[in-house]
């Protein structure tokens, strides 16, 4: 018995190092569920009843302002919001999970643009009905951007696009009379607003190059002002042309001859405004949302009054943007696809688009709401978005967007940093793309 | 009976670690189709592979990523834990004295260990941004959180940061049951501060050390919130295996992303029963019962003489 009992307890101390050690791996592999489910689209929208719209978060409460005017009139049909958490990756992949087990809870899903492929092609969502979404009065590149193979799966919700803010003050002291619209001009823009002495120490222009979605939008942006594309319409990798090299040449020239702040490699989107309002910066390439913050007058931003905004600057001419954005789609699995679909044509409609911009600044999809003067008087940076997100593209449409974007910014980052060249790096982001398209 | 009494304990540990190794194994010798047809619909079902995700693991670019990520892993557990352990000590010494306001010092010297990791990468983010305090302290414009042996550092440093606190008290705790009377007599055999830790503190609070490192080690092994918050995800210079494997079963690719999980499982069960055999870590206090069992039957075996 005595000499059983040393052996039993090596068995416990060796078995809870196993459990501790066992404890890592339910951590970390704990998210694979089951095989994919099979589903058939269904071409009518049947069924009526309460659903469920999962969304990231909207602060403004003007999702829910919607929400609560369709419940109103609607009390068989409540629509519930349920909340996501802020992070796009852990959205993305809570809707992927609900939809692998099949399940209904979350009937209306509220997708990034870029995720429309990828939830397309795996039949996550429905396709839709465009005649009965009012398609022909929102702006072209945010319908295009919701759909896949020439099909609609998405109706879409707010827009997003690239604006280039700049400093009205520096420019009018170096007599520049306008904004740069080709890097070029911007590049001798910024020689004679350098040469000012109080530009001192300020470097010419950021945009978002840490490695980063921030870095795919910048690369695709700058790939597409060239007269390039990243993924043809088919769905092709063409990063190996001329135009595609001439646009990450600008991004790697931009370091190698200081236009850009040597620290610019760490930059997402905050430091980049904090670049920008600290006033070490003359031009950013940004979002729109930081408009208000740089115009706030209680004296967090030292450019208040002291820049505006245009469209980014190409290589001949205006620039070409990615599009960002939102769009609503619907979930094959829930048992209330007719409320779902009637659901998203009363929340996406150009009435209640106008109603949120009351208390939202998200951009709508409506070209007509960014002429209405009241709403230009209230966001005055509406005519350039416009602008922007007319003349804009999506990012690459794939449905392997998570590895595309990843191998991009691989590349990208490769470049910028100086550890490829730039044809290097170009021709294995086409290697590594060329794999993804053929998956 | 004591099989029964043990069964509810034995049944969830059953349902909470043995069903999702045993599932995860599965899962990694199938693999997804990838694929899509005439229509651009993604082909469905899963087929089994056998152990090609694994030979995936060695081969090709797959294959660098791993060993990269298996490297880096490795090379933070080595560094931070091995940091941790000396100041972790350090701090334990200096809590043991007796002096004013030592109470507080113990309470503070927790908060690092209480505030959550990714919040303390955010912080540290903060902190080692191009702009930011250690920046401006060394006088110099090191990008941390880009590429490069800099961001290794700086992992390095907020792990430590984090987690020197829990050696710290642990071995404090174990340093409190040294009996004061057998540092009276070493004073009185003239023995000073350095012969006091050398030959009575360190082997007496062995055995809670090597807990607590062995604690560490297999917590650094699996580090994952550090790294993705402070430098992000993606960066080759502080990927490790744990961020790969998340990083797999984000792109959907549940089979190798298994396989992932289930190498650093081996790998962090081979460490810690190295850990256990080797340097006799005494996780469950068996060796300890074990000795106070010998302890008592030669005090009976004394007593009936």
């Amino acid at each position: 018995m005595r000499q059983r009992r040393p052996s039993w307890q090596t068995v416990i101390t060796t078995s809870t190092a196993l459990v501790l050690a066992a404890a890592t791996l339910t951590a970390c592999g704990g998210a694979a569920p089951a095989s994919k489910p099979s589903v058939n689209a269904a071409a009518s929208f049947e069924g009526k009843g309460p659903i469920n719209y999962v969304s990231s978060r909207d602060a403004s409460g003007a999702a829910q302002k919607s929400i609560d005017e369709w419940n109103a009139t609607h009390p068989d049909e409540l629509v519930t919001f349920i909340e996501l958490p802020d992070s796009a990756d852990q959205q993305r992949q809570q809707l992927i999970q609900n939809a692998q087990i099949k399940s209904d809870t979350f009937g209306v899903l509220n997708l990034d643009v870029v995720w429309t492929s990828e939830f397309a092609a795996n039949k996550w969502i429905l396709p839709l009905p465009g005649d009965k979404l009012s398609v022909d009065k929102m702006i072209p590149a945010t319908v295009g951007a919701a759909t896949y193979r020439d099909t609609l799966y998405g109706a879409p919700y707010y827009t997003d696009g690239a604006l280039f803010y700049y400093r009205t003050d520096l420019l009018a002291a170096a007599g520049v009379a306008a904004p740069p619209k080709t890097w070029d001009e911007m590049k001798s823009a910024c020689k004679a607003v350098l040469a000012l002495p109080e530009a001192a120490g300020m470097s010419c222009y950021a945009g978002q190059f840490d490695k980063n979605e921030g870095l795919t939008v910048n690369f695709t942006e700058a790939v597409a002002s060239a007269g390039g594309t990243v993924v043809d319409a088919e769905g092709k990798p063409t990063v190996d042309t001329a135009e595609a090299k001439a646009g990450l040449s600008t991004l790697v020239d931009g370091f190698k001859d200081g236009l850009f702040p040597s620290d610019a490699i760490t930059y997402q989107e905050e430091q980049g405004r904090r670049a920008f309002q600290d006033g070490k910066v003359v031009f950013l390439r940004n979002w729109p949302f930081l408009y208000s913050s740089l115009s706030a007058t209680d004296g967090s931003s030292q450019v208040a009054g002291k820049f505006n905004v245009a469209s980014i600057p190409g290589t001949s001419g205006q620039g070409v943007s990615t599009l960002g954005g939102r769009s609503l789609a619907v979930s094959p699995f829930t048992a209330n696809k007719a409320t779902a679909l009637e659901f998203i044509t009363f929340f996406t409609s150009q009435e209640q688009a106008l109603k949120r911009l009351a208390l939202s600044s998200r951009a709508p999809v409506y070209a007509a709401l960014y002429e209405d003067p009241a709403v230009v008087a209230k966001r005055p940076f509406f005519p350039a978005l416009l602008q922007s997100v007319n003349n804009a593209q999506p990012r690459p449409k794939v449905v392997q967007y998570g590895a595309t974007t990843k191998a991009i910014q691989e590349e990208a980052y490769a470049a910028l940093t100086g550890k490829k060249d730039t044809d290097t790096a170009l021709a294995d982001m086409q290697a590594k793309l060329t794999e993804l398209a053929a998956k | 009976m004591a099989a029964l009494l043990l069964s509810p304990t034995l049944l969830v540990l059953a349902l909470v670690i043995v069903y999702p190794l045993i599932s995860a194994v599965h899962q990694s010798l199938y693999r997804t189709e990838s694929g899509l047809d005439a229509n651009g619909f993604v082909a469905e079902g899963e087929s089994f592979v056998g152990l090609a995700n694994y030979v995936d693991l060695f081969v090709g670019d797959s294959g660098e990523r791993f060993l990269n990520a298996f490297s880096n892993t490795t090379f933070f557990t080595v560094t931070t834990v091995l940091l941790e352990t000396v100041l972790g000590l350090a701090l334990a010494l200096a809590m043991n004295r007796a002096f004013r306001g030592r109470a507080f010092l113990r309470a503070s010297i927790l908060v690092p260990w209480a505030v959550p990791t990714a919040v303390s990468g955010l912080l540290w983010r903060w902190i080692f941004q191009s702009d930011g305090i250690a920046n401006t302290l060394i006088g110099s414009e090191i990008l941390w959180t880009a590429e490069g042996v800099a961001s290794k550092v700086a992992v390095i440093v907020a792990e430590v940061w984090k987690t020197a606190p829990f050696i710290g008290l642990l071995v404090l705790a174990g340093m409190q049951v040294i009996p004061e009377e057998v540092y009276e007599a070493a004073r009185i055999d003239g023995a000073g501060w350095w012969r006091q830790l050398a030959y009575i503190t360190l082997p007496l609070v062995k055995p809670t050390l090597l807990v607590a490192v062995l604690f560490r080690m297999l917590d650094a092994l699996r580090m994952f919130d550090l790294p993705f918050v402070l430098i992000g995800p993606g960066k080759e210079s502080v990927e490790t295996l744990s961020m790969l494997a998340w990083d797999e079963s984000n792109q959907l690719r549940y089979g190798s992303a298994s396989a992932f999980a289930v190498v650093l499982f081996l790998y962090v069960a081979a460490v810690a029963i190295v850990f256990v055999k080797v340097l006799g870590a005494d996780v469950t206090g068996a060796k300890h019962l074990r000795l106070a069992r010998k302890a008592n039957r030669i005090q009976k075996a004394e007593a009936t003489r």
